[in-house]
């Protein structure tokens, strides 16, 4: 295998992964031993090795959430050892290798846990709330026509940079997992800044972030205490400091639009 | 006028009633703690009774007394029902094996107990001091202000009463050291320039006024 470590030794691990048949039934944790896992795979590598054996065994294998497994579609989730995306910090789960474990390790496996995000099956959860928080304002509406010049619209680099920044947030839902509130306001507050930075996102600036705060609090997420958790775990490093910006923005918002209802 | 309440019973509308109402009521510690450094001039408690007997009567005091007893109704009861709001976010399943302490602080998790143990101190704080004085008719001072300083003495002679208080000041260090930075970035005041000197201030605000106010039963039980 190209890339492999020829040193690196096979592993014998115990998962202890939560099954729930659907969103209606109690779930619980049940003990899986996987061997030979190579410290080369990724996580999900290591699970689809548990799959194949569960298949083999006509059990039924462990649903969870993934898609590009290369770090940037935000659909991996899974709690790993009590920590969002595993222990290795600025990494999706499916970016995690398992040479960040051991020989003999016991790997605690669990879903995002959050009143808005229901567990579907075992690993698998729905985070359609975040969809439904993106359609009640994360977007611009322009016109199609003809297509602009680049550089048209002058954007000071710094500030480019900051919206950028906030637009790496992939959506995985990681912040909400971590937060002792499950507050999903590094979510909100990076598509809110991101937006409210360049001068695309000023036609709607005040209808969104009202109608995102709202949507937010409707599907069922806590408010935030500040912490940082979200921050801490979140893959791609999106700050506190969106955080601030989204609660001047809504601020701002609510004493200035037209909005009186 | 619907967008008021909307605003206002919004998540960041309720963490911005937090953050106003703490900034206000950490400007409260600072006047009273000034008020009650009287207690170590060592005149009695002359010059504190008769501040004391100010505070009690002038017209302007007690109106700000009204405002003082909204900001703390206020502060009180949004974070109680915030606590249990996020709590139901949360969900009834919790995580089987959950380490929230590698990726943040103890104390800025633990506020809303922090703060319950504030609230039992300051029930039982209302009743040692401002009850009596408001409502019961206490001995006057050779001023002829109410003797608020024996009060004090009386109180800080009960070592349950001296430990209930300094235990209550570490509380409100450990409220204090999350709380007054995390107001500032509730209402959005954050920026790289000034954001690490509202942090430093707000170490030095949080341990300057505990250690202070945590100084007065002990001084009252061990050197009086």
């Amino acid at each position: 295998m190209a890339g492999s470590n020829p040193n690196a030794k096979p592993m014998n691990l115990t998962l202890k992964v939560w099954r729930q048949q659907n969103r209606t039934t109690q779930g619980n944790i049940v003990d899986y031993q996987v061997k030979d896992i190579s410290p080369d795979m990724s996580f999900l590598e290591m699970l689809d090795v548990l799959n194949e054996d569960l298949l083999r065994r006509g059990e039924e294998p462990v649903a969870f959430d993934h898609d590009c497994r290369e770090g940037i579609c935000g659909s991996c989730n899974l709690f790993i050892n009590g920590r969002a995306h595993g222990p290795e910090q600025g990494t999706t789960t499916c970016q995690l290798h398992m040479r960040k474990f051991s020989d003999g390790d016991t790997i605690t496996i669990e879903p995002w846990r959050a009143t808005a995000f229901p567990v579907n099956k075992d690993l698998s959860v729905d985070r359609s709330a975040f969809d439904r928080i993106i359609q009640a304002g994360g977007y611009i509406s322009i016109n199609t026509g003809g297509t602009p010049d680049a550089n048209e619209i002058p954007i000071p680099k710094d500030i480019s940079d900051r919206a950028f920044e906030a637009a790496t947030c992939i959506g995985c839902g990681a912040c909400v997992a971590s937060c002792k509130n499950a507050s999903a306001m590094l979510f909100v507050s990076a598509k809110v800044s991101q937006l409210a930075l360049l001068p695309q996102g000023h036609v709607e600036r005040k209808t969104r972030v009202e109608n995102m705060v709202a949507q937010m609090d409707l599907e069922g997420f806590g408010a935030c205490t500040n912490i940082g958790s979200c921050a801490a775990e979140c893959p791609v490093g999106i700050s506190l400091e969106n955080i601030a910006i989204l609660n001047q923005e809504f601020l701002a918002a609510k004493a200035t639009s037209n909005n009186l209802v | 006028m619907s967008w008021i309440s909307k605003t206002f019973s919004s998540s960041i509308g309720r963490k911005i009633i937090m953050a106003v109402t703490g900034l206000f009521l950490c400007s409260f510690l600072v006047v009273h703690l000034v008020g009650n450094l009287q207690l170590f001039k060592g005149d009695n408690g002359v010059a504190f009774n008769a501040y004391s007997e100010f505070m009690g009567h002038n017209p302007i005091i007690r109106t700000l007394e009204i405002v003082l007893v909204l900001g703390f109704g206020f502060h009180i009861y949004e974070g109680l029902a915030l606590a249990i709001k996020n709590r139901a976010a949360r969900g009834s399943q919790g995580y089987v094996s959950n380490h929230i302490e590698q990726n943040s602080s103890w104390h800025s998790r633990s506020m809303a107990m922090l703060g319950s143990i504030v609230l039992f101190f300051l029930i039982v704080h209302l009743y040692n001091f401002f009850g009596s004085l408001r409502f019961t008719d206490v001995p006057r001072d050779a001023n002829g202000n109410e003797d608020a300083y024996s009060l004090v003495l009386e109180a800080f002679r009960n070592p349950l009463y001296v430990a209930l208080y300094v235990v209550a000041q570490f509380a409100l260090l450990y409220h204090l050291l999350h709380g007054f930075s995390s107001a500032f970035q509730t209402l959005g005041l954050v920026h790289r320039k000034y954001t690490p000197a509202i942090k430093f201030l707000g170490y030095g605000f949080s341990i300057v006024v505990c250690a202070a106010f945590a100084a007065m039963p002990i001084y009252f039980y061990f050197f009086q």
